[in-house]
């Protein structure tokens, strides 16, 4: 009875071991892997642990206060750091093995030659209410 | 609000508290009590919407016939329903009174083994406590397409289950104490919930009252706590240490109540682990300050938790009452004995440091447990407390 974070990232993560960009699979093997996540996410509803699944487009802009008045925007050299999210999924589990367990089965999602792509996924815990009883 | 809104709450109330018995009542005339417990919230719908208008003279006997007719719908329909209804004409049509066997029965059922904890909870919440599943979904900040699948699940893990099998309270205790301890919550209070149902069901074993002591050493325990929740967190939600609550505000019926359903379970001379708990909370909550507190029975009952079960969180409680029995170097060689890697460890080295006059140890301390922290308010404070003596 934990959430967690599931991070999968553009950038910023280990390479994958079948790393090849999207754009180079076949048009059905980008099926197959969108098709495995909204089954992932399915099944996850339907064991009662899916929170959340969402997808982000990769162009994000940095944006800071910058004084009174003036709204700053800059695509400065951030936008160009190393680590980009591309998207999260959030689960509510039992356990922390179980936890493990789906964040092992969305990184085995299909990518080029259907081969699985063993991306590294970034699994976080969230922050929750305290127990009443603590002391 | 006006006295039509306390109507409805009142309904409300009333009617979560016949849930239990009218699915009893279900289960005994012939149904099996995932279908039974369907049937009944159906039911509960239809009286929130007809009730407020057309208020029935006998609620329980209105919520057992249309739950009743729903599940006869529902079974007709089902391909087996020749069967089903031969066998559910065989069935005698008056309301048996529903005993407090059958309530028992279904909390043995929703703490089934085979169901994992928020399936239990989750089933306990609904069949039990008569909430809805969005009010369930809410309280979990989860969608209600997942909380829905997370009810029906494990009915179907232990369809055909017998309610007439012996069921294990302990767990039953477990399930309840979780539902307790679960900060967040949508428009239904779940400890309250959980207060609720663990008087409910202390009312259901009360029979067997001398073997299930622990019944009543929860439940004395969960009051004992509900009591300082209002002096446990400001207005906007920061925590507020036991030493600096303000005690005028914790609530002196839920202590009472508390302290005597514990002093009951006591005298049984069934100890277990709940008791031990309970009294070591009505420790707390009787004195006047911390200063005030009896440290050294607190640690006396600490002791005797270890007896019961040697844990560390134990251990590591047992540290911060040794800290305030005997001082800080007492309490920092009783923390000597608890690994390193259980959750607080930091934040209470941090206190029994600081208290030794080690402030710059005390400081790093409480930032490495804020690091640590698995909520938000814990976090928050620890940082406070770490700028605190940084600031200097």
């Amino acid at each position: 009875m934990a959430k967690y974070l599931l991070l999968k990232h553009y950038r910023g993560a280990p390479t994958a071991p079948n790393d090849v960009p999207m754009d180079r699979w076949t048009p059905d093997e980008v099926s197959a892997h969108l098709g495995f996540m909204d089954d992932l996410a399915d099944r996850l509803q339907a064991s009662g642990e899916l929170v959340d699944a969402q997808a982000l487009a990769p162009e994000g802009t940095w944006v800071r206060y910058d004084g009174p008045g003036r709204p700053a925007v800059t695509d400065g050299p951030f936008a160009e750091t190393k680590d980009l999210v591309a998207g999260w999924m959030a689960i509510d589990v039992d356990t922390h093995e179980r936890a493990l367990e789906v964040a092992a089965e969305l990184s085995s999602a299909p990518g080029a030659g259907g081969e699985p792509i063993h991306e590294w996924l970034e699994l976080r815990p969230f922050l929750t209410a305290p127990p009443t009883i603590t002391e | 609000m006006g006295t039509d809104d306390h109507r409805v709450i009142a309904d409300e109330a009333l009617l979560r508290s016949l849930v239990p018995r009218v699915t009893g009542i279900l289960v005994r005339r012939g149904a099996d009590v995932a279908a039974a417990e369907d049937a009944v919230q159906d039911a509960l719908v239809e009286a929130t919407r007809t009730w407020p208008t057309d208020p029935p003279q006998d609620p329980m006997g209105w919520l057992v016939t249309v739950a009743w007719r729903r599940f006869l719908d529902a079974t007709r329909s089902e391909t087996s329903w020749r069967r089903r209804e031969e066998r559910v004409a065989d069935e005698p049509a008056p309301v048996p009174p529903a005993g407090a066997d059958d309530t028992l029965q279904l909390y043995f059922f929703c703490a089934h083994p085979s169901l994992t904890p928020s399936s239990a909870v989750a089933l306990t919440l609904r069949a039990v406590g008569g909430l809805t599943t969005r009010q369930v979904a809410e309280a979990y900040l989860v969608p209600e397409a997942t909380m829905a699948q997370r009810i029906s699940r494990p009915k179907r893990t232990i369809a055909g289950a017998r309610l007439d099998q012996p069921g294990d309270v302990a767990r039953v205790l477990r399930v309840l104490y979780l539902v307790f301890n679960e900060g967040h919550s949508g428009d239904v209070d779940l400890a309250a919930e959980a207060i609720r149902l663990t008087r409910q069901l202390l009312a259901a074993v009360d029979p067997a009252h001398d073997a299930h002591p622990e019944v009543a050493g929860l439940l004395a325990l969960m009051l004992l706590h509900h009591a300082r929740r209002g002096a446990r967190t400001t207005a906007d939600g920061a925590l507020v240490p036991l030493a600096e609550q303000d005690r005028g505000r914790w609530d002196t019926t839920l202590v009472a109540e508390g302290v005597a359903v514990l002093q009951e379970a006591l005298a049984r001379d069934r100890f277990g682990p709940m008791q031990a708990q309970a009294a070591i909370a009505a420790l707390h909550a009787d004195a006047p300050s911390v200063e005030e507190t009896d440290w050294v029975q607190v640690v006396e009952w600490y002791d005797e938790l270890l007896r019961l079960g040697d844990t560390p969180v134990v251990r590591l409680n047992r540290a911060v009452a040794v800290g305030e029995a005997d001082g800080p170097r007492a309490g920092l060689a009783a923390l000597a004995d608890v690994d390193a890697s259980v959750p607080r460890h930091a934040a209470v080295e941090a206190h029994l440091r600081e208290r030794d006059g080690d402030l710059g140890a005390a400081a790093r301390l409480y930032a490495e447990a804020a690091r640590a922290a698995s909520s938000t308010a814990e976090r928050d404070h620890l940082v406070r407390q770490a700028a605190r003596l940084n600031a200097r």
